[in-house]
């Protein structure tokens, strides 16, 4: 009970002073057949430091790190080396423990803080405007479809077949309580992706299309043909992008055309977790689409003695104003993660960003060429960035756990991705950053060479 | 740099009229150890970097024709500078390790620093969500092992962890409901809450396509029962009650309430913000509640974090379970932990699920420190947290009611959260300024205007990690403002004094929106940042 500071002598001197004879006087309003006498049934007493420290590492052992294997998987989280400095400064206290800067003056440090991950992101997007961040790419793209709507004023969604399978989910499931249509193309292997179908499908009623970029099996659509032709029809396009650091290397999808562009920012700073917390990205291209947006958002503006200060802005979009007729229900961002990213992108700068892009690319075309010469395996891309698909001529669901009890984490089996499609089933997404070795692209092509043969 | 610093400070502007800062204006914009800080984009540059990457090599290059050739604008600082640049930024918070934050409805307790060293473990922090089952068990077991202790605390059925905040578990919640009534063929269009609900349940149900309706408080501070029982029918879907609610207290009438819902055909959403006046005390389920979120950075002390993140799992009774949404996890009865989703969740009988709310699987980081903290206080402790919790905020009431206007005091002990409202203060006098002035004494400003049935409503939590003596010392400061706010101090109207801003002025940020740093137009001859060279 290390972390309550009241002494027994601090408890009789506010009970008296509160007028209480003891603590169940102050729960006088809860029925008592609903009361709960002793300690609950089934769950163990207060333990220290120590012991929680060991149950937990003992927990943590029974994983296998990242850092402990050749690892390849991607497919919407990615691993990337993160500087020891950016983990001490989201460590600081004052970022760390402080609340929602709804008091600005003296949240500045988060209020700062924010402004420039706004810009940031809104130049690595190519787009006007960026928010505070949301949950994480997929909500986002989910908000970024039921913005589409409102400023449209039509309820349909046409989503690439090539959309992470897992966003391409939480969006199905969240029109299905809202009315809203989505149309869906079916997901297909080809090296390259399939804009004519895409495009075909994009009629009157359209609110927006959906594309990732790079898509989840890391091929590069053309966002400047889909963009034409969903705005000939009034539609917005909406840019998906998981892995950021891809934006380094290749073309933003503001400058081709995207009106609202989401993503995944858990890449820059903020590690893998297991899936959480990540870092939803949000921008848009043209600064009139603000209002509609979700989230939070961070303005510059003065203070009483003229000097320039940053606030919480537009909040009458909000849901603690707006109750029922607010942009959207959420009422948080990845405060914490934005700051990693926000440093993370600092130290790198363009520059940084640049290489960092060009390493992992350069390690990828390697990894694809020496995957290729692997006898069974083809490599489907044309075009990629750090994560391509190969087709392995086995189950590779079965091939994944197999080098996993080999201590290789060889990818992820498009099998575990979409269980329904049969098709699939001997693919196989493989992922390198820059904490790939060439060491480990050796070891990967060797133990599937011996799964295959 | 010609300009002692880019922050916008201007020294000729700081002939200060309050008469307060009457000491000379300095050359850099800086007060002692209080440091302006320009921009990242004012003092970087794209040259710059703070990590040792290799130079761009001429290779093959699989980007086609879609290799960026435009430069993205972003400046880099060294390592430095970078630290340098952050840790002053930080100095310009206010935060939980510096102080007191009397938040009502948005609890900040103490971070205990075991549970951040827990969730960096690299078993925890460097895993994939999407490695092969076998390599990740123990994560697995964290996320199953914290969902059984929701599940004993609440006395629920079930618990979905996926929920990324406490609204997107409202969402969660609303969405199992809604899964629920239409998997029996009953489309209802309403859902019902009190004026005292927090804002994002109106804004939840209005999102899962439910059209909104109010019920009113009594004078007592409670759900008006008549009122709501009067309103019940077949078109109503469900009732979203906050409990403890946002004036503090806890809904006597909760079991009355489920029980009416129940009959009518609804179902019960419970807002479990405020779960930490609770916890060891009473279980919700037992007061007929069938969706309830749990923010576990309010209950189970999971770092702010200056906005999030949050996570926000959602406990369901047995009539909603089975529609929770994938993936979730199941303990067989080998002990092993699984991890059901799209491909293997009939296997675990959970069939009728209404989808994904999210990507992966929840907030892992936040599992851990959860679970960390939980076990750290274990049954009992928990139980003494709720009962510290609602000592410490009965002590502010009544140590400040013959002061300050207390609405609910006459209707009984308030639980985890206090409440007063502005009556009695100077005329043109406001909470807010009440609140800025708090500042001023080093405090972060209670929860102001909120919950609306109260006038100017002050709303304060001290939450169970406030020992008697930081209690004792707010409330001297508290009433110390408050006494200068009914004997009508103007100069109360221009506090805060001593912050490292003054009062900001939030209308121009609202009129005249600037969200992104943009370049001054440079006079002539100026290198732009893209031009500029190494630093």
């Amino acid at each position: 009970m290390r972390y309550l500071p009241l002494t027994d002598t601090d408890r009789s001197e506010m009970l008296a002073k509160v007028g209480a004879s003891t603590i169940d006087d102050l729960f006088v309003d809860v029925p008592e057949e609903a009361r709960l006498d002793g300690p609950i049934h089934g769950l163990p007493m207060h333990a220290s430091e120590m012991a929680v420290e060991r149950h937990m590492r003992l927990l943590s052992k029974k994983n296998l790190a990242a850092a402990d294997a050749p690892f390849f998987l991607g497919a919407g989280a990615y691993r990337h080396h993160v500087p020891a400095s950016v983990d001490h400064i989201i460590q600081r206290g004052e970022f760390l423990t402080a609340y929602t800067p709804y008091q600005p003056e003296i949240a500045q440090g988060t209020l700062q803080m924010l402004f420039e991950f706004q810009t940031q992101v809104a130049k690595l997007y190519g787009c006007a405007v960026a928010n505070a961040s949301m949950y994480d790419g997929s909500t986002a793209c989910w908000e970024a479809v039921a913005m589409a709507t409102r400023v449209t004023r039509r309820n349909k969604a046409v989503l690439s077949g090539a959309l992470h399978p897992h966003y391409t989910e939480v969006v199905k499931t969240m029109a299905k309580f809202t009315g809203d249509t989505i149309a869906d193309s079916s997901p297909s292997i080809q090296p390259s992706p399939d804009n004519v179908g895409l495009i075909a499908r994009i009629d009157e009623d359209t609110a927006c299309v959906v594309v990732q970029y790079p898509d989840i099996l890391g091929r590069i659509p053309d966002l400047t043909e889909i963009a034409e032709a969903a705005h000939a029809k009034g539609a917005l396009l909406v840019a998906v992008n998981t892995e950021p650091v891809a934006l380094g290397a290749i073309k933003s999808p503001g400058e081709l055309g995207a009106d609202i562009v989401v993503g995944e920012g858990q890449a820059i700073g903020v590690g893998l977790q297991f899936g959480g917390p990540f870092l939803g990205l949000f921008a848009v291209r043209d600064p009139k689409h603000v209002r509609q947006m979700p989230g939070r958002l961070c303005g510059e503006t003065v203070d009483a003695e003229g000097k320039r200060g940053f606030v919480l802005t537009l909040s009458t979009r909000e849901q603690h104003i707006r109750r029922e007729k607010a942009t959207s229900n959420i009422c948080t961002n990845s405060g914490l993660c934005a700051l990693a990213f926000s440093v993370h992108m600092t130290l790198l700068g363009e520059k940084g960003l640049r290489r960092l892009a060009a390493e992992n690319h350069r390690l990828a075309c390697i990894a694809a060429d020496r995957l290729a010469r692997v006898p069974g395996v083809t490599v489907l891309n044309e075009l990629f960035f750090n994560e391509f698909t190969i087709r392995i001529e086995a189950d590779a669901r079965q091939v994944v756990r197999d080098l996993a009890d080999q201590g290789v984490l060889a990818g992820v089996s498009l099998g575990r991705l979409y269980p329904q499609v049969e098709e699939f089933s001997d693919s196989l997404l493989v992922a390198v950053t820059e904490t790939t070795s060439e060491e480990d692209i050796e070891t990967l092509a060797v133990a599937l060479e011996e799964a295959l043969s | 740099m010609n300009a002692p610093n880019k922050s916008g400070w201007k020294p000729e502007m700081n002939a200060s009229e309050d008469g307060m800062h009457n000491g000379p204006a300095t050359v850099t914009g800086n007060r002692a150890l209080m440091l302006e800080e320009p921009l990242i984009f004012e003092i970087g540059h794209a040259e710059t970097t703070g990590v040792d990457l290799p130079e761009i090599s001429e290779g093959r290059s699989r980007l086609g024709s879609f290799a960026r050739n435009e430069t993205i604008g972003l400046p880099g600082l060294t390592e430095p500078e970078t630290v340098r640049h952050y840790t002053r930024l930080s100095r310009q918070n206010y935060a939980i390790d510096l102080g007191l934050f009397p938040l009502g409805s948005c609890t900040m307790k103490h971070n205990p620093r075991l549970n951040e060293k827990v969730a960096r473990m690299p078993g925890f922090a460097d895993v994939h969500p999407l490695q092969p089952q076998g390599t990740v068990r123990g994560a697995l077991e964290v996320i199953n092992e914290l969902a059984e202790w929701l599940l004993k605390l609440t006395g629920m059925h079930g618990v979905a962890m996926s929920p990324k905040a406490g609204a997107h578990g409202e969402l969660c919640g609303i969405l199992c409901i809604r899964a629920a009534l239409e998997a029996r063929g009953d489309a209802r269009e309403v859902v019902l809450v009190p004026e005292s609900a927090h804002g994002t349940n109106p804004a939840t149900a209005a999102f899962a396509n439910y059209r909104v309706e109010n019920i009113p408080a009594n004078e007592d501070g409670r759900v008006d029962l008549e009122a709501l029982k009067a309103r019940l029918g077949p078109d109503v879907a469900a009732v979203m009650i906050t409990n403890p609610n946002t004036c503090g207290l806890f809904e006597r009438d909760m079991k009355a309430i489920s029980d009416a819902v129940h009959e009518a055909g609804g179902f019960v959403y419970c807002d479990g913000a405020n779960f930490n006046a609770i916890v060891g005390k009473v279980r919700p389920g037992d007061l007929g509640v069938d969706a309830m979120h749990i923010n576990l950075h309010k209950t189970f002390s999971t770092p702010h974090g200056g906005g999030g993140p949050g996570s926000g799992p959602v406990v369901l009774s047995e009539a909603l379970s089975p529609f929770g949404p994938l993936p979730f996890t199941a303990r067989t009865a080998d002990g092993v932990v699984h991890l059901a989703e799209e491909e293997n969740a009939a296997e675990f009988g959970h069939t009728q699920a209404f989808g994904r709310m999210t990507a992966f699987h929840g907030q892992m980081g936040m599992f851990t420190r959860a679970l960390s903290y939980i076990l750290s206080h274990g049954a009992d402790g928990l139980k003494q947290v709720a009962e510290d919790a609602v000592l410490n905020a009965n002590y502010i009431l009544r140590s400040l009611e013959d002061l300050l206007d207390a609405p609910f005091a006459a209707s009984g002990p308030c639980m985890h959260e206090a409440l007063f409202g502005d009556q009695g203060f100077a005329e043109g006098l406001s909470t807010l300024d009440l609140a800025k002035a708090l500042i001023d004494e080093g405090y972060h400003p209670m929860t102001m205007y909120f919950p609306l049935v109260v006038h100017g409503a002050m709303l304060v939590e001290p939450t169970e990690t406030e020992s008697k003596a930081s209690l004792d010392q707010f409330i001297a400061a508290l009433r110390g403002v408050a006494e200068r706010a009914l004997a009508g101090d103007e100069s109360m109207k221009q506090a805060p004094y001593y912050a490292p801003r003054r009062r900001l002025d939030e209308t121009q940020a609202a009129r005249k929106p600037v969200l992104a740093w943009h370049e001054p137009a440079p006079p002539a001859g100026t290198p732009t940042l893209s031009e500029q060279g190494g630093s």
